[in-house]
């Protein structure tokens, strides 16, 4: 188990620099004069020259990568070039808000998306069934900023249940500021694993060793509920971590719509005003989050399941 | 007068499918008795699997029951509730299936496996893998009580199949049903088990329907034999009188062409001429008679399983020769 921890994350780490190569070499390929649109009409050659020796413009492309992993090993990621603050600080604190969406979201929809799947496979071709397929593909259908436009307007402009913008105070402040948001980014997902969980279940519930779970006489929940689920679980699993990326994507839209703080919010402003080194911050953590997530989805999976563990 | 464990009487299963009904078990009438061996032998699809999982209605969806009774202890299966049936597997009545590489859960430890089908059971958990260590230790799995913390992929098919023998003894059933539980092993192993089984049932006195396509096997460890072929019962009687006295022709020729039976060197193993029939469009009269050397025009009615002299039962004409229907 140790030695498969590793190796997974020795092959994390792999991932993450040649994810940051191609993200610095992209960014780089924006067209436009970098230098000039973040000082805008203010720009004098002397400003120029100051700003293109800061962020080592002048240096070849190669160069340039080099000194970025260099900074990025003593963990300097350089500086806002507006404020003069540190990047990391400037991330890190932003961090926190997108986080707390993720994981409520992926949290609530794994459990309704689950809880709905093993429902709809332990009724098969039922109207259950035939009613859980039609509320799951309506979900999946429905884009995240859709359903955060629509539940804005609903239930904090028109009832006035939720609050619209913000993140809160508080531990329950910040969990109410959460509600929409997260229902927004989750509930496709509910529908998406809720389709791969009655897909997976059934071939699983097909399986000899249910059978056999059967002939000893075992209740149909404990069957469902853990002999059947904890294989059926597996593909689930790995689809969480390897969802994280669009969880990410769909928290770019979502912050914006509910004007809440946030590493997408982040990206998005520093694009604009070509803020190099914040973008570069802002989308190594997202790669890092990405890359540490489908890791951890594996490691989940070898603790599941004993024959990965002993394959690997 | 011996008691009747298992009794089932003129049994009738459809499987319905887009072809139409396919007649998997047609009117199968036989006996079990209390700590008593009964084989069911025949040839792949004769409908063996079927036969198992209506006693236990462990059945697939598009399973039909068309007639007949399946009494336990004078109760019958196919009418009780489904809260009976679930009293009753794993508890009187056990089951090993076919496959040992695929009849154990892969993710969850052995141990948990035999602890968890314990359920009736009021010991406490320590007490429960006590009982599943010393299960295994009976089956022959050296160090048992280390092995249970291990997954079915850490053990050989043999111990597989020998784990899953132990779990179906564990709640000493009165009756074990074993599906054919030695034709994914290799011949020593076939030898093992079967001479385990053959202990365990002095042991705990269970009765066993033992299913198989070896004759062999068969013979060795059965006191009475079925003979079922493409969904029916042709011939039944004890392991004496079938094998020395076959009175079907179809059981005739399946003892012809076991090869544990064949004493010079042939160059080509013997063979039944013709196929199966086709479940799903039956053919009249007997089902055998297409593939039968000895046919005749009273073929063309079915024949009943009629009881002989010396309580052998076979279902052919040929018996009733001289005697009008």
């Amino acid at each position: 188990m140790l030695q498969f921890t590793l190796k997974r994350f020795a092959l994390a780490a792999l991932i993450l620099v040649v994810a940051v190569t191609i993200m610095f070499l992209m960014i780089r390929a924006v067209p436009g004069d970098p230098v000039s649109i973040m000082l805008g009409p203010r720009a004098t050659p002397e400003l120029k020259a100051r700003l293109i020796a800061e962020m080592a413009l002048d240096q070849s492309i190669p160069k340039q990568l080099l000194l970025y992993f260099g900074g990025l090993l003593r963990g300097d990621l350089g500086v806002d070039v507006f404020s003069g603050r540190e990047v990391t600080t400037i991330v890190f604190e932003q961090l926190p808000h997108t986080l707390k969406l993720i994981f409520s979201a992926i949290t609530w929809s794994a459990i309704l998306g689950i809880a709905l799947g093993c429902f709809a496979a332990a009724h098969p071709n039922t109207w259950i069934d035939r009613v859980a397929a039609t509320v799951s593909v309506s979900f999946i259908a429905a884009p995240a900023f859709v359903v955060a436009l629509l539940s804005l307007l609903i239930f904090a402009v028109q009832l006035q249940w939720f609050p619209a913008i913000g993140v809160g105070e508080g531990f329950w402040d910040t969990a109410w500021h959460l509600v929409l948001p997260s229902l927004a980014i989750g509930l496709s997902w509910v529908g998406y694993i809720a389709r791969l969980v009655r897909a997976s279940m059934l071939e699983v519930m097909g399986e000899s060793h249910i059978r056999t779970a059967r002939a000893f006489g075992l209740s149909e929940r404990r069957i469902i509920g853990i002999y059947a689920l904890r294989i059926a679980i597996l593909p689930v699993v790995t689809v969480i971590g390897v969802g994280m990326g669009f969880l990410l994507s769909s928290a770019v839209f979502t912050e914006i719509v509910f004007a809440r703080p946030g590493l997408g919010k982040l990206v998005i402003d520093s694009i604009t005003t070509r803020n190099y080194p914040i973008v570069m911050g802002a989308v190594l953590v997202s790669t890092g989050l990405f890359v540490i997530s489908t890791a951890l989805a594996d490691l989940i999976n070898a603790l599941l399941d004993p024959r990965a563990r002993t394959n690997a | 007068m011996t008691e009747k464990l298992l009794e089932i009487d003129d049994l009738s299963v459809d499987y319905e499918t887009a072809r139409g009904d396919l007649k998997a078990l047609r009117n199968i009438t036989f006996d079990v008795n209390k700590s008593e061996i009964v084989g069911i032998v025949g040839e792949s699809g004769c409908g063996k699997s079927t036969l198992i999982s209506a006693i236990l209605r462990l059945i697939a969806p598009n399973t039909r029951f068309r007639s007949g009774e399946v009494r336990f202890k004078g109760e019958d299966l196919l009418t009780a509730s489904e809260r009976k049936i679930r009293d009753l597997r794993g508890d009187d009545i056990s089951i090993v299936f076919q496959d040992p590489m695929q009849t154990h859960n892969p993710v969850i430890s052995i141990g948990q496996q035999m602890v968890d089908i314990q359920h009736r059971s009021k010991a406490n958990k320590a007490e429960k893998r006590a009982t599943a260590a010393k299960m295994l230790g009976a089956v022959g799995i050296p160090d048992p009580e280390a092995r249970l913390s291990q997954f079915p992929h850490e053990f050989s098919g043999g111990m597989r199949q020998r784990i899953a023998i132990a779990m179906a003894l564990m709640s000493e059933p009165d009756l074990l049903i074993a599906d054919e539980p030695t034709t994914a092993l290799d011949a020593t192993l076939e030898v093992q088990i079967i001479e385990r089984l053959k202990d365990l049932q002095r042991d705990f006195g269970c009765a066993i329907l033992f299913i198989s396509h070896h004759l062999g096997v068969i013979a060795e460890l059965c006191d009475r034999v079925v003979v079922m072929y493409a969904g029916a019962v042709v011939e039944s009687g004890t392991v004496r009188e079938i094998f020395h006295h076959p009175k079907h022709p179809y059981t005739r020729r399946l003892i012809e062409c076991d090869p544990g039976h064949i004493k010079e060197r042939a160059r080509v193993l013997p063979t039944i001429p013709g196929e199966v029939p086709d479940l799903a469009n039956l053919p009249t009269g007997c089902i055998f008679r297409d593939r039968c050397d000895q046919a005749f025009e009273r073929c063309a009615e079915v024949p009943p399983l009629t009881r002989l002299s010396d309580g052998q039962n076979a279902a052919c004409w040929l018996n009733h020769a001289e005697e009008p229907a």
